[in-house]
């Protein structure tokens, strides 16, 4: 009679597309795990250009997770607990690159901070240089990166309420420490999810950095870059890459489930 | 009896998607919309090199004003992706490669319906900002102290810059290694880079936005541009008239306007 109560709601005909839609993401996984050449794959594994690739990722995409997380907590934090004129607009703005190409985002920062941009100029004159350099590598990542980190975050703030840090406050706590004491620890969870989001996207940036930062060797070239180079001459080469890439991205997810689930 | 009815529905609904999806961008003879049943229509698709976007898309043109009824489509991509494309089972009529070497990849598997001809060629040419802010005026300039741009050299034009810099003994240290030569000429014409390494052509192409500087030591690398008719396309007889039309004088004047050399 009773039917099992995790089914409830769900007609049985939706296990059709659904069983589509996951077949639909599954199957290209599936097809470079069985292009990968796999005689070859160690010997295309260390060589010098793919290890140099995939520590350039790993370095770039840690620097603008932590650079996520410096602007992307306040920020957050302004979003859902405060009030005031615009917001909504300035809220939208500011999660534009979610949705924009981000080749559009490349273009926008080469003229904001490429030599003849908005403040590029400024840079020159201190003798400072943006466009192909690491930095450039970052400010692209943490560009497409910082509303995943945002969005995740202001969601867990609005989900956490203002309970504790009203009792908190009415104990005498000041804002420092309701904020340090109280709101962080509560939302902690959905900021480890959010940083995790943010340095899969940083991983994963492309289209930014190749329009902004360049492309070099153990400078600029992250393994997304590398990928796409080695298609040209060795197809195979960049299909095992290409596994490497999906199995980080695998342990990351794995880490964030992990970390949502003991938190 | 509604159950069916909801599954059917929904597999109508995922198969009309993905019909859709299959039919937009491939260009393919075979899709009948109600607009096009009233004509004839036959579709040519030709896959050609990025740097062979105007000049190819003249001549397609001319190609469709002495063909009633044809349409060519175009895909512009780097050689060595549209290779790759084909090689899976792109439904492409004609290829035009930027290089040979993408060009003996089509043949070493057998996918070429005609043997490959030779229709154009392109040298290399430093192109600077308005203005040479950094005062380049020949291949030994490019090794100082500047922001230099070439194509890496996986890519048909970066291989063009290493066999030029090494035939002339010049050592670049270039800032950037790009992925194509229309990255390295964005790169040159923002003003990122005081100097690129690109085809004539782009040079040609971009107008007063660069500068161009030829020197000497490009005749050390001539890249000779391949077509060739791909092996069972639908319309075969189509696709050798355009191959005609690109080596035919008409083909051949446009291509000279936008700075491409004869085959040598």
């Amino acid at each position: 009679m009773a039917a099992p109560s995790g089914r409830v709601g769900v007609p049985a005909w939706i296990f059709v597309p659904a069983a589509a839609g996951a077949a639909f993401v599954l199957l290209p996984l599936a097809a470079i795990v069985l292009r990968t050449p796999w005689s070859r794959f160690l010997d295309l594994l260390v060589s010098p250009a793919s290890v140099e690739a995939l520590l350039l990722s790993l370095r770039t995409s840690g620097t603008s997770t932590l650079l996520c997380v410096l602007f992307g907590v306040p920020m957050a934090l302004v979003l859902a607990r405060t009030t005031f004129r615009g917001q909504g607009v300035l809220r939208s703005l500011v999660l534009l690159p979610l949705v924009l190409p981000p080749v559009v985002g490349g273009i926008a920062l080469l003229y904001t901070f490429g030599r003849r941009g908005l403040l590029g100029e400024t840079f020159e004159v201190l003798g400072i240089q943006v466009a192909f350099s690491t930095t450039a590598v970052v400010l692209a990542q943490t560009f497409v990166a910082l509303p995943f980190l945002v969005v995740s975050l202001e969601g867990a703030l609005r989900t956490a309420g203002q309970r504790y840090e009203v009792v908190a406050a009415t104990l005498g706590a000041r804002p420092t420490t309701v904020f340090r004491r109280v709101t962080l620890p509560l939302v902690l969870p959905g900021l480890v999810s959010g940083a995790v989001l943010a340095f899969a996207r940083s991983l994963g940036e492309f289209g930014a950095t190749i329009t902004f930062a360049g492309s070099l060797q153990g400078v600029t070239r992250t393994l997304p870059l590398e990928i796409y180079l080695r298609r040209e001459t060795d197809a195979q080469a960049a299909v095992a890459l290409s596994l490497v890439l999906v199995v980080v991205a695998i342990l990351v997810i794995g880490f964030a489930r992990q970390g949502r689930s003991s938190l | 009896m509604r159950r069916t009815l909801s599954i059917t529905t929904a597999a109508l609904v995922l198969a009309a998607a993905v019909a859709g999806c299959g039919s937009g961008g491939s260009g393919d003879t075979g899709a009948t919309d109600g607009a096009a049943a009233a004509a004839e229509e036959t579709t040519l698709t030709v896959y050609a090199a990025a740097s062979l976007t105007a000049t190819f898309e003249q001549i397609g043109e001319e190609f469709e004003q002495a063909h009633a009824g044809v349409q060519v489509e175009f895909s512009f991509a780097g050689s060595s992706d549209l290779v790759a494309q084909i090689q899976e089972g792109a439904p492409a009529d004609v290829f035009a490669s930027a290089d040979e070497a993408n060009m003996e990849k089509l043949t070493a598997d057998g996918l070429e319906g005609a043997e490959p001809v030779a229709f154009a060629s392109n040298t290399l040419e430093i192109a600077v900002p308005p203005g040479n802010p950094a005062g380049v005026a020949d291949l030994d300039d490019l090794a100082g102290d500047l922001n230099l741009v070439v194509c890496a050299p996986e890519v048909p034009c970066g291989a063009a810059t290493r066999k030029v810099t090494e035939s002339a003994g010049v050592e670049l240290a270039p800032v950037s290694e790009e992925q194509s030569v229309t990255d390295v000429l964005a790169k040159v014409t923002t003003g990122e880079a005081d100097a690129g390494l690109v085809y004539v052509t782009d040079v040609i192409g971009a107008g007063d936005e660069v500068e161009g500087i030829e020197f000497p030591e490009a005749a050390a690398a001539v890249n000779v541009y391949p077509i060739a008719p791909v092996a069972d396309s639908a319309n075969a007889d189509l696709a050798q008239e355009f191959v005609d039309l690109v080596l035919a004088e008409g083909g051949q004047t446009v291509l000279r306007d936008a700075g491409f050399a004869p085959a040598p």
